[in-house]
């Protein structure tokens, strides 16, 4: 699939700050099923962008914006060119040993409910003891026993948090799904990035998220308990973490000003071959 | 446990060779003299300010650590034996802590289990493969050493993230050189006073490659709100560099600035003490208001030196002390020259089932816990202690490991009763710059000063003495 994104975050501030200081995520790499053809990032003020690659080879740009201004917008505009690998995930940047992706982090701590809720998914009969079996029980419970819901939770809302309302949206899900599989002793990590839907709804609120977890003889394998799915070539990988403070999209800091209202516009289409004639 | 050494008058009672003068002076002096100037001492130290708190305790704001005016004296042969111990060790240190983020070959070698670093919250993803100027990630070490017997010296800790404790090392010398003038007449003791201009030179030394020929220090404190604020405004004011919080400093372009009167200022070196949670919003906790936004992008980048490194913790985690000779001796080939004290990892099946059947005996400390806080000592321990604290090792056998009791030496030492002798240990502060290393002769002795107490730390009722190395 051809896909075309664009992705703006924008602020705007009723007294204008004196700087603002920014670290992106929100760049994709290549890997098997997934090729960047073209992307860009744009801001609206003028400084300059500086690029990276983090320890978990995820690209970043940094920059310090000089007030003062009363907006500021951050959008990526891209195409990438995708292919179903039944969620397989090959060929990407690895600069870790899955042993690390087991890992405890503030944000994925199971509670006991989560170990009971793990425990409860191995020993049912249809997981038994096979690891892809296990995490297929894992996404379609979690799929079944959360919904979705984008108003009691925020970016800094825990799995056990989360779990605990039954509610949440695709950070949740997947912050629950990463805590119960390490807790099995599963290594899984975080994935921001985007989805094409096949209902034809293109404007999205946010980007979204899912988990990779680690399979013997797979590799990394992809599994979305928002949609209750395996990652297929409507998803787009941008960046990978231990958990969403990893892999997210922007982190920042505003100097002085205040009034600030923050807009995310999410677009993600099917993007016509040969566009422009 | 066996009956303690005595620096002073050793296993046999006859005194040795350094304390030679400090015993006959404790022998003239008369009790009511030694008594008077002790309570000079405390009154100096309360017109100085020198205080800590102490973590949970809510009426305990700020305290006076108490300071034994008798000094611990270590002989000029004995010191070289440590200085070389020591160095050895913070270079092994520094290779682990380049290997672990670099390319891991101990980890490939099998010396040290994966596992134990890949899963260890000490251990920072994010510095891996990500290099730090001139390769040296722990600047400032307060290694920790006890003593057992006239040659036996063990490492207790290797304190690799920001140790604390070297304002009283140079206050307690201060003091003792205004107290006691003719002991110093009659002793050859090593300086320590050159210490805040060893600890420059290293910092200037490890300065990032795109500095300005003079490089610019700051020391960055979280606030006035932290224990060792004293100290940290103490060492500013010595070193003669800006004490810095992180709101006045600014990330532009990947180079850090600090603000002042005459506008920015390029800062090169940052001893930083706040710990690694705190250091950059944008990279680590994300409430955290104590730090700099940016400054990882700026350290990444090159450009400024952070002292210590992001990280080291994982050098200092109890549970990799236990590999430590072999850490010494995969990156440096020979014999560690200072013990390593024999140490049972819970977290392995067979080492846990030994220490539960021995916790009377044990020493038992929480692997991420420092300043004594929650460890069991056996053989001081109650029954019903013992019991409680063998439900909280079974619940997490992970978060532990356990040591044998060790009879730290004593020294003479002043309480109610005159003088008696009481437990002590040593925490050297061990400087390594891009030149070399540098270890003022001394350290800071801290004291247990309740009677038969093994802990020292001042957190738990232990107090401090000057250390005399002595010249020749």
């Amino acid at each position: 699939m051809r896909i075309r994104i664009s992705h703006a975050t924008s602020y705007r501030y009723d007294t204008p700050p004196t700087g603002v200081t920014q670290l992106l995520r929100l760049t994709p790499r290549n890997h098997e099923g997934q090729y960047v053809v073209d992307w860009r990032i744009d801001l609206s003020v003028d400084c300059q962008l500086h690029q990276h690659e983090d320890a978990f080879g995820n690209i970043t740009h940094s920059f310090t914006a000089e007030g003062p201004f009363n907006e500021l917008s951050v959008a990526v505009d891209g195409v990438v060119e995708t292919q179903d690998t039944h969620g397989l995930v090959q060929g990407a940047i690895e600069r870790f040993p899955p042993a690390l992706f087991l890992r405890e982090t503030a944000l994925t701590q199971p509670d006991a409910a989560i170990m009971e809720f793990a425990a409860t998914t191995r020993g049912s009969a249809s997981a038994g003891t096979d690891r892809l079996a296990l995490l297929h029980s894992l996404l379609n419970e979690l799929n079944r026993e959360i919904t979705f819901d984008t108003s009691p939770t925020q970016t800094a809302t825990t799995a056990a948090e989360a779990f605990k309302l039954r509610r949440g949206v695709c950070q949740d899900l997947t912050h629950i799904f990463i805590a119960a599989a390490r807790e099995l002793g599963i290594p899984a990590r975080y994935i921001g990035g985007h989805f094409h839907r096949a209902d034809g709804v293109t404007a999205q609120e946010a980007g979204h998220a899912w988990a990779e977890a680690y399979v013997e003889n797979l590799g990394w394998v992809g599994f979305d308990p928002t949609n209750g799915i395996s990652t297929t070539d409507a998803h787009v990988r941008v960046a990978m973490g231990l958990d969403y403070l990893g892999a997210a999209p922007v982190r920042g800091t505003r100097y002085g000003g205040g009034g600030e209202t923050l807009k995310v516009a999410v677009q993600v289409e099917q993007a016509r071959q040969q566009a422009q004639t | 446990m066996t009956a303690a050494f005595d620096e002073m008058k050793g296993h046999d009672g006859g005194v040795r060779p350094a304390y030679g003068e400090l015993s006959r002076w404790l022998a003239e002096i008369p009790p009511d003299v030694l008594d008077y100037r002790r309570r000079e001492a405390e009154l100096l130290f309360r017109r100085i300010g020198i205080t800590f708190a102490v973590y949970g305790e809510a009426d305990a704001q700020e305290r006076l650590i108490p300071f034994d005016v008798i000094p611990r004296i270590i002989s000029g042969a004995e010191w070289r034996l440590l200085e070389k111990g020591l160095t050895q060790r913070v270079k092994a240190l520094n290779l682990f802590l380049k290997d672990v983020y670099g390319a891991r070959e101990i980890l490939r070698a099998g010396v040290v289990p994966d596992d134990l670093v890949f899963r260890n919250p000490a251990f920072r993803p994010e510095m891996s493969g990500q290099s730090v100027p001139h390769d040296i990630y722990v600047h400032i070490a307060g290694i920790d050493v006890v003593r057992v017997d006239a040659d036996t010296f063990y490492v207790l800790e290797d304190n690799a993230r920001t140790p604390s404790g070297v304002s009283y090392m140079l206050e307690n010398r201060e003091i003792m050189i205004r107290l006691f003038p003719e002991l110093f007449a009659r002793h050859r003791i090593a300086p320590v006073e050159n210490y805040p201009d060893e600890l420059l030179a290293t910092l200037i030394s490890v300065a990032p490659h795109s500095a300005e020929r003079e490089p610019t220090v700051v020391l960055l404190t979280p606030g006035v709100f932290n224990s060792a604020y004293y100290e940290h405004s103490f060492l500013a004011d010595k070193l003669g560099v800006e004490l810095v919080e992180g709101r006045d400093l600014i990330v532009k372009n990947e180079i850090v600035y600090m603000r002042t009167t005459q506008g920015l200022r390029r800062v090169d070196v940052i001893y930083r003490r706040i710990d690694d949670d705190f250091i950059d919003p944008l990279t680590f906790r994300p409430d955290s208001v104590l730090g700099l936004p940016g400054l990882m992008s700026a350290y990444q980048a090159g450009n400024v030196t952070l002292a210590n490194a992001v990280g080291t913790g994982i050098a200092d985690d109890k549970a990799v002390y236990s590999f430590m000779p072999a850490i010494v001796k995969f990156y440096l080939g020979g014999e560690p020259l200072l013990k390593n004290v024999p140490t049972w990892r819970c977290r392995e099946p067979e080492h846990l089932a030994y220490v539960l059947d021995h916790l009377p005996e044990l020493v038992v400390k929480e692997v991420h816990g420092s300043g004594g806080y929650g460890m069991l000592i056996g053989p001081a321990a109650s029954k019903v202690a013992i019991e409680q604290f063998r439900a909280k090792l079974k619940s997490a056998p992970n978060n532990f490991i356990a040591q044998p009791t060790l009879a730290l030496s004593t020294c003479p030492t002043c309480v109610d009763a005159g003088v008696a002798p009481r437990h002590v240990d040593l925490r050297p502060f061990v400087l390594s710059g891009r030149d070399r290393v540098r270890i003022v002769p001394g350290g800071l002795t801290r004291v247990a000063l309740k009677q038969g107490s093994l802990v020292v730390n001042s957190s738990q009722g232990g107090g401090t003495k000057d250390t005399w190395v002595l010249d020749g």
